[in-house]
Formats: structure tokens, sequence, C-alpha cells
């Protein structure tokens, strides 16, 4: 049974990041999983703890803002997670079409590949200046 | 069957029977955080102040408390299956993959019941100012 557990194996290793040529497809694909993890791991726990301090009461949601408001550390993560939701979105949409077979033709999956990231971008500053103009007016 | 190369132990084995069910539901989970978290964010974004009063009354309608906890069950089962491939892919040793399962079983099922019950509590009880 030698070899069985992959570490121990002395086969060659498939190759990995760091030999491919970078490009947009490439780029959709590791931010749709660092996105995804990002949220997972810090956006969700953030959430719990919101909908919790609401349910403790008025102290725990003060001590929640106080964090929030510490040094805009909350606006930083909110518009860090706010991207992540959309990237994440917008490239599960090019999943479902992927999915279904369609969407391979290379200049059309590059098209696809910029638009994801481009699309993300735009709706997460169209959502914060849209606060924005809310708090102002 | 082989016994040298990986690829060589497992080839005529056929499928190994499960991982459709994992895709399926991936995706079906991918829907549902799609029509739930927009609901989240456009309501969110909508609310004129985040006070803590007009928190535990908005939460307080059923409509507003039911979709959240859905969500909750949306969001906590789709990134279960998620962070599953992400220690599958980057974690070779077997022992320390089956303790990460298990700690992923935790924080997923733990993370939805106290947003769950969170909501509830305030649902239930309101305003307790």
């Amino acid at each position: 049974m030698s070899g069985v557990s992959g570490s121990a194996s002395n086969r060659p290793l498939s190759p990995h990041l760091q030999v491919y040529k970078w490009g947009p497809h490439m780029l959709v694909s590791i931010l749709h999983r660092a996105t995804g993890d990002a949220m997972a791991l810090v956006g969700v726990p953030l959430l719990v703890w919101w909908l919790y301090a609401i349910s403790a009461g008025p102290e725990s949601y003060d001590y929640f803002l106080s964090w929030f408001n510490f040094y805009y550390i909350g606006y930083i993560i909110l518009v860090g997670m706010s991207f992540a939701f959309f990237e994440h979105m917008y490239s599960g949409l090019r999943h479902f079409v992927l999915d279904a077979g369609a969407g391979y033709e290379l200049q059309t999956n590059k098209m696809w590949s910029v638009a994801v990231p481009l699309a993300a971008i735009i709706t997460t500053g169209a959502m914060w200046l849209y606060i924005a103009s809310k708090n102002i007016l | 069957m082989g016994s040298g190369t990986n690829i060589g132990r497992v080839r005529g084995l056929g499928s190994a029977q499960e991982g459709a069910h994992h895709w399926i539901v991936q995706r079906v989970t991918a829907v549902s955080n799609l029509l739930l978290v927009l609901w989240l964010v456009f309501s969110l974004v909508r609310l004129p102040q985040y006070e803590h009063g007009l928190m535990v009354e908005w939460l307080s309608s059923p409509l507003v408390a039911v979709p959240m906890m859905l969500m909750l069950v949306s969001i906590f089962w789709h990134l279960r299956l998620g962070l599953q491939v992400l220690i599958e892919d980057y974690v070779p040793d077997h022992g320390v993959k089956f303790g990460l399962f298990v700690f992923l079983n935790f924080f997923a099922i733990g993370g939805a019941a106290l947003g769950i019950f969170s909501v509830a509590k305030i649902a239930f009880t309101g305003v307790v100012e």
C-alpha cells in the first residue's frame, strides 16, 4: 500500500499556477474560489455576529457597531465583501452557462472572463454610490 | 487495474458513486443564494438607518425573518460544500482532512443554528426596550 496517501508518493506532481501564462480565464477561476472562501470565513461569521448582536439587545449591538466603526474597519470589510459577493455571483452565473455546455469558444470564453470582474466592480461601485448619496441627500 | 500509479490503481473501478449529489446541491443552493442574498442586499441598502430599534422591528416581520432564516440555511449549506472542495484540493493528509471535515460540519451547523435562533428570538420577542 506504499504511496496510497498522496504525500508519500514519489510520482510527479501535476503542474500548478506558476507554470501557466496568466489570462482572464485563470483570474476569474481563482477569484471565484478566493471570494467564496473569503465570504465563508469572514463575511458569514460577521453576518451571524450581527444577527446575534441584534437579538442580544442594544448594548450588544452597540458593541458590534463600536467594532464596525473602529477606524472604518467595518466599511472596509463590507466594501470587500460586497465586491466578493458580486464577483462570486457573476462568476457563478458564468459557471451555469458553462455547465450547460455553452461558452467554450475561445473568444466568447475570454470575453465573459473579462466581463465578470468588470461587472462586479461596476455593481459594487454603483451600490456604494447609492448608499453614499442616500446619506448625503 | 494496475498497482503502480494513482490512476492505474483506480482505473476500471467505475465511479465513486458519489459526487453528482454534491455537484447538484452546490448548484441548487447557488440559485437559492442568488435570490436570497440579493433580497438581503436590496433590503439593507433601502433601509433608512441601522439603529437597534429599527433592526428589531424590521427582523420581527415574518416577511423578513423567514427569508433571513432560509438564507442562513442556503448560505451555510453552500459554504459547507464549497469549503469541503477547498480542503479536498489542498489537504493531502487523510487524518488532517478528516479532522477538518468534522470541524467544518461543526462550523456550518453551529453557525446556522446560532443565526437562525437569533432571528427567531428577535421575531418572537420583538422590541424589548
